[in-house]
């Protein structure tokens, strides 16, 4: 464990500390409400208020709480999407909350006096009063009573059965609980990590946010960390803590479950699309909570962990649930918080490079859990929290929503959202990922593994520091945010950043070698095996950096194929690439042509193209750039090209998913053993069911729902014209949007 | 201010008009003699003795003001004292038209007072505009018809030299429906009801009456009660607005439990449109004769014609009258009472429900001066009840007496089970009272910097509530953005109840010191407010119609079909637009 780095002292708080007034009812001078509203400062201990004054003006921001979009009217992608001002952005500076934990009583901290300040000045809701409330409502009723009709059941026996999936969901919030994850969790925190650092501004903006509007809380999703950690922020600032949605499959962990339950957990099945009841009882539960303002909402938009560290497409159920309430005028306005948690070294990092490569992931047990305690004794850097600004739902829906469908019917009936409202949760759910991604902290071990994997299997340490930096300006350029520890020297970080991730890569004779241990003995199935673990593993680190580039390294990688000038060429290929990685990589959706003039626009600004009316060429300085670039998105591409070869040789007439993914794993396995690609990232399991996701959107694959799942229907002809398509041998067709 | 009309000399009528702008204000609402003033003292009066206010004094009036907006009566406005007849757009009317008038007798007046008085309805920006502005656009001239046959000379002149007529009745359109369209290049010809003002008939074996439109609310009550009857149609408006205009916008009397709104009340009516005089064949209550007729006279805001005689239904006037009021602990108890009441389909003659806001401004006009000073006071604080969350309702029976006491009960019982408490009789009758004297305040706000206007809306029971709170938060968030200084008086109150939902009414006022354009940003506040109400499932207008100010969400409202029947039957009747007030449509 490293010790916690020492840092310059402070000049003593200049925060106003001034009392919460109550304001309600009778009118006056705006002044006065505002402060009453927000006037009640941070709280988090001593630490806090001695850096309360380090930075002076950078702290008015608390009014500033309002919507980030501007509103629009007009055709899609258009209102909520625009091209990021992308170096000139400013973000927060980061406070290192562990460092008060190094300073003081664990124990104290976790009696502390918590009183936070909720919505509207609501008291809190006992737990089983939400319970019965969702029980009661007319919502759940009325199902129970259509099934009740349906089954020819009494409505009895079903009305117990939606009592049974509440207390198998609801969470049970208790003051205990959380002060003994705040003791425990101080311990363990401070054990794994060198640092925790946050902004302090992003939380002085959701403080304001929580007591304006229900507000739902849209972290990543890399580690179980993620949800504890955020709890565990919100009670150290003071902060109402969410009810957090997790997957059902935390029960299975006996003390754990309900410890978490007790934290402000509620937890959902995996799939419930059939269950009529338990939709209902869980959208009701989540929009009870949400639209009396009990707790901030908490879920993950990914769904699950990302295995890869690169974000997942979005989930769009929870969303629209959490919507609801707005789109049906029972809440004024819905606050979406962006939040982005990124990890120095990821806690699952080991279990995540097999579990790709199929080894199955272990049930969540608490004896598993215990084992697992010899991480405690590793070190996994620092964890950097962005709280995004809070998005006003009401801001991004004016213009966009036709509000017919919901005055025509009775607001209680269940009822399948409308195209346009799909449409737009969608859109809302990719632009809150790439809110996400924006925010997201870069430290400079992602910068090395994105260069390491270029230059495999050995690399000159001082050629590796000069790379790391070129690499760190142009991430800087493309927008990336990048936090370079305490202003060391390249070489310093870099050094810090390998002694951090000495399992995955390590210095030998001034090179820098993958940590693939034990590839010398064993037979070559194994060597592959090994290989490839530490290759995903390192990956999962540049990953990090892909959705930052993706743009530019897709105009790059056309540009080659193309081996044309014409803007239009570069084009039809770059949206093609675009169609086939919708699921790899987070694009907000139908805006193929603005991505394209950002990439171009990225490009430019760094001297690696010029464009004019007609054509983009290479400048010749570019070269680099772009072969970097190309270069960083080679694993994918040559990936999927192997699994769409398989999918038409290979794959069998019809399959499920469970024979697709040991078929594909095979196929690449053999023919890394035999030397004939090097591709080993197309045996990750996440690139593979990516891939076949892309050609089912183009239409090459047929999906198709059966009774034990989806079966998949391959046609050949199609999948080979896109091959055909990947490898440049015919052009793409496609019509090119008028005003390129 | 001009005298009665004397006619040209080569007419050989010397008609004396009583106008009733002598006795009204020329650039504010109501009675020359009544409205709002600081006294020396610097506390509020009210002035004239037509209401029961009158000449009372209110002195915590001006600690209201204070306090709502944060004005001060060291910063004043003022309005023109008079009109200045310089600014007026001419007059342009060919002299055949003239002739031809004068052929036919009927009085006109080219006079710009008179044309600007029929330039306008009370919406707030033309109130400004009197006080500050001009009109780009005013009538030509304002004719005068005495009976129906003039009504149908006047169309038929129109038709022939093809001008442009806007109906006029009271004048108290509130949906700037009475402004003369800018762009419009013929005459226009400000069609005057007032002098149609006469009880053609009653008919006590049926209780009907037939009544000229033109005649205003308060005299036809008064001379039916003459006769021992009512209609029983009675708008905030009553002393001014009149029959006809009733009947183009579909108004709704706040007595409607017992006696229906407009629709409900009318049995037979008489228009005359380009295309010639429609009306029944006879004066039955109910007929299934395909669409009901009525329904595009109805509503029809002066597009089609001209109502001249309408027979309505009457009613022995009332033997028994009691006012009463409940108070309750929040909005929300309120207005659970009010549909449970709607519910036993035991609603009184009228039951509103005012929220918080508008019981403090209560309080301060002397309204409900029993709960805070008397002993009432004390018992609702022992009661739990928190001065700044509840909120009270007026109410008011009629009917026999014993029924009356018996209803009275009904209505009480209910209100305890939601928490309401009896809060007087006194309390409700000034409530009431207040219903016509706050339309004076609005003038009184203009000279210290205050701005405001009502509007209305209906809506679902389930979603009052909702709507309600968004409203009036939409209201202060966007004065908030639009730049206003002070938070703004954003009020409701729950004015009427029916089966299937309620009318709402909202008050929204702000102070615009600092503002440069305060009815641009007026206006930009309001029509998000109305986005609001559009978007909670409420209606586009309960009663005041669409004029023009509401057009833009009239396609949204009744659908493209919807909008192109109504054009169809404007193209029929009125094919070269007479009737050219671009109202609705």
């Amino acid at each position: 464990m490293a010790p916690p780095i020492a840092r310059r002292s402070r000049p003593p708080p200049s925060l106003p500390q001034r009392a919460r007034q109550p304001s309600r009812g009778g009118a006056g001078r705006w002044v006065p409400r505002e402060v009453a509203a927000a006037g009640r400062p941070l709280r988090r201990g001593r630490a806090a208020e001695r850096g309360a004054g380090r930075r002076g003006g950078a702290r008015n921001t608390m009014a500033a709480a309002t919507a980030a979009a501007a509103p629009g009217r007009g055709r899609r992608g258009a209102p909520m999407y625009s091209q990021k001002e992308l170096t000139s952005k400013k973000r927060d500076e980061f406070e290192d909350i562990l460092e008060e934990r190094r300073l003081s009583s664990d124990l104290r901290y976790a009696m502390k006096c918590y009183t936070p300040v909720i919505y509207k000045g609501l008291s809190p809701c006992k737990p089983n009063a939400i319970k019965s409330a969702v029980l009661q409502s007319e919502q759940v009723q009325y199902v129970i009573k259509q099934l009740a009709k349906e089954m020819g059941e009494s409505p009895d026996i079903i009305q117990e059965e939606a009592m049974e999936i509440l207390d198998e969901m609801g969470h049970n919030m208790q003051l205990g609980a959380v002060r003994f994850f705040a003791f425990t969790l101080s311990k363990i925190f401070k054990q794994l990590f060198q640092r925790v650092c946050v902004n302090e501004e992003g939380m002085q903006r959701l403080q304001h946010a929580i007591q304006e509007h229900p507000v739902v809380l849209l972290p990543s999703h890399r580690s179980y960390i993620d949800f504890l950690m955020l709890s565990y922020l919100l009670y150290t600032y003071d902060l109402a803590l969410p009810v957090i949605a997790a997957g059902i499959d935390f029960l299975g962990m006996k003390i754990v479950g309900e410890l978490l339950r007790r934290a402000g957990a509620f937890f959902m099945r995996r799939s419930f699309g059939g269950n009529r009841l338990y939709w209902a009882v869980f959208a009701e539960y989540v929009k009870t909570m949400l639209r009396n303002g009990y707790a901030p909402v908490e879920f993950f938009l990914e769904g699950t962990r990302s295995r890869t560290a690169k974000t997942l497409t979005p989930k769009f159920g929870l969303l629209s649930i959490v919507m609801e309430p707005f789109f049906k005028r029972e809440v004024f306005d819905t606050y979406l918080v962006p939040i982005s948690i990124s990890y120095e070294r990821i806690l699952e990092e080991s279990l995540y490079a097999y579990e790709l490569l199929g080894v199955p992931k272990p049930k969540e047990s608490t004896s598993g859990l215990l084992k697992a305690r010899r991480i405690l004794s590793d070190n996994f850097g620092t964890i950097h929290i962005y709280i995004g600004q809070p998005v006003s739902l009401r801001t991004l829906a004016s213009g966009r929503i036709n509000r017919c469908p919901y005055n025509l019917v009775p607001r209680h009936l269940p009822q399948k959202p409308s195209e346009d409202i799909q449409e737009f949760v969608s859109d809302v759910a990719y632009k809150m990922e790439l809110l996400q991604i924006e925010n997201m902290v870069l430290s400079p071990w992602v910068l090395v593994a994105a260069v390491l994997l270029q230059n495999l299997p050995a690399m000159d340490f001082e050629l590796l520091i000069e790379k790391t930096l070129w690499l760190k300006g142009l991430t800087q350029t493309f927008g990336g945010f990048i936090e370079w520890p305490d202003n060391l020297c390249a070489k310093k970080a870099i050094m810090s950043g390998l002694t951090l991730h000495s399992n995955i890569a390590r210095l030998v004779d001034g090179h820098v070698v993958l940590n693939d241990k034990g590839v010398e003995d064993g037979g070559v199935g194994e060597v592959v095996f090994k290989h490839a673990l530490a290759i995903l593993t390192c990956a999962t680190y540049r990953n990090q950096l892909l959705n930052v580039f993706v743009r530019p390294s897709l105009v790059a990688i056309a540009l080659q194929m193309t081996r044309s000038f014409r803007k239009e060429e570069v084009y039809n290929y770059f949206s093609f690439l675009r169609d086939v990685f919708s699921d790899e990589f987070i694009f907000f959706p139908g805006i193929s042509l603005k991505d394209f003039e950002e990439g171009c626009f990225l490009l430019t600004k760094c001297d690696a193209i010029q464009t004019n009316q007609q054509e983009i060429y290479p400048t010749n300085k570019g070269g680099v750039i772009v072969s970097f670039l190309s270069a960083m998105f080679t694993p994918f591409v040559e990936g999927y090209q192997l699994i769409f070869r398989y999918l038409s040789k290979e794959a069998k007439e019809a399959f499920t998913e469970k024979q697709f993914i040991p078929g594909v794993r095979n196929f690449v396995f053999q023919l890394l053993e035999k030397g004939n690609t090097q591709c080993y990232e197309a045996l990750s399991s996440d690139m593979q069911k990516n891939a076949l996701a892309a050609l089912v959107l183009l239409g090459a694959v047929k999906k198709e729902k059966m009774s034990n799942g989806f079966t998949y229907n391959v046609n050949q002809e199609a999948v080979n014209k896109i091959l055909d398509m990947f490898d440049a041998r015919i052009p793409v067709q496609k019509p090119v949007a008028a005003r390129l | 201010m001009i005298t009665p009309v004397i006619m040209g000399l080569q007419s050989h009528l010397y008609v004396f008009l009583p106008l009733r702008q002598e006795l009204l204000k020329w650039n504010g609402w109501g009675y020359n003699d009544s409205k709002f003033i600081f006294n020396k003292k610097g506390q509020a009066e009210f002035t004239g003795k037509r209401y029961r206010l009158g000449g009372m004094v209110l002195p915590t009036f001006k600690e209201w003001m204070e306090k709502t907006f944060g004005a001060s009566l060291d910063h004043k406005t003022t309005s023109r004292a008079t009109l200045n007849v310089n600014d007026v757009p001419p007059s342009i009317v060919k002299e055949e038209f003239l002739q031809d008038l004068r052929a036919a007798k009927i009085s006109y007046s080219q006079d710009a007072e008179d044309r600007v008085f029929r330039a306008h309805g009370h919406c707030l920006h033309e109130i400004f505009i009197l006080r500050e502005g001009m009109f780009k656009r005013v009538p030509d001239i304002v004719v005068w018809p005495v009976c129906h046959e003039d009504v149908v000379k006047i169309v038929e002149l129109a038709c022939k030299h093809n001008l442009c007529i806007i109906p006029f009745g009271g004048g108290t359109s509130v949906s700037s429906a009475l402004e003369c369209p800018e762009e419009e290049k013929r005459t226009i010809v400000s069609l005057d009801t007032s002098q149609m003002n006469r009880i053609l008939w009653i008919d006590e074996k049926n209780l009907t009456a037939c009544v000229e439109a033109g005649i205003v609310g308060q005299d036809l009550e008064n001379q039916l009660a003459e006769s021992g009857f009512c209609t029983g149609h009675e708008p905030d408006s009553m002393e001014f607005s009149s029959l006809g205009g009733w009947v183009a916008t579909r108004a709704s009397g706040m007595k409607k439990t017992i006696y229906g709104n407009i629709e409900d009340m009318v049995i037979h009516i008489k228009m005359v449109t380009p295309r010639g005089i429609v009306e029944k064949n006879c004066q039955v209550p109910r007929m299934s004769t395909g669409p009901d007729i009525h329904h595009f006279i109805m509503g029809s805001e002066g597009t089609l014609g001209v109502v001249t005689e309408v027979t309505i239904k009457i009613r022995p006037v009332p033997e028994y009258q009691k006012y009463g009021s409940v108070v309750f602990p929040n909005f929300e108890r309120g207005v659970a009472c009010l549909r449970e009441v709607a519910k036993q389909r035991c609603a009184p003659a009228s039951i509103r429900l005012v929220d918080n806001a508008q019981f403090q401004f209560g309080k301060y006009v002397d309204l409900l001066r029993q709960i805070s000073l008397s002993k009432g006071f004390n018992l609702l604080l022992f009661k739990g009840f928190d001065p700044n969350i509840l909120c009270v309702a007026t109410l008011l029976f009629e009917g026999d007496r014993e029924k009356v006491l018996q209803h009275e009960k009904q209505v009480y019982d209910i209100a305890t089970k939601f928490g309401g408490l009896a809060a007087g009789e006194d309390n409700g009758q000034r409530g009431y009272m207040l219903t016509f004297v706050i339309a004076y305040l609005r003038d009184l706000g203009l000279d210290y910097y205050v701005i405001g206007e009502s509007f209305e809306t209906s809506v679902p029971w389930d979603r009052v509530l909702d709507l309600c709170r968004n409203v009036k938060e939409r209201i202060v968030r966007e004065c908030k953005e639009k730049g206003v200084q002070f938070a703004p008086l954003s009020t409701c109150r729950v004015t009427q109840t029916y089966d299937a939902g309620a009318c709402v009414y909202f008050y929204f006022a702000f102070n615009y010191r600092g503002i440069s354009d305060p009815i641009h940003v007026y206006e930009q506040i309001e029509r998000a407010a109305r986005e609001e109400i559009l978007a909670n499932g409420g209606s586009l207008s309960h009663h005041h119609g669409v004029g023009k100010l509401r057009k833009r969400w009239m396609k949204e409202s009744i659908s493209d079909v919807g909008l192109g029947m109504l054009r169809s039957v404007k193209e029929y009747v009125d094919p070269n637009n007479i009737f050219g007030n671009k109202n609705l449509l």
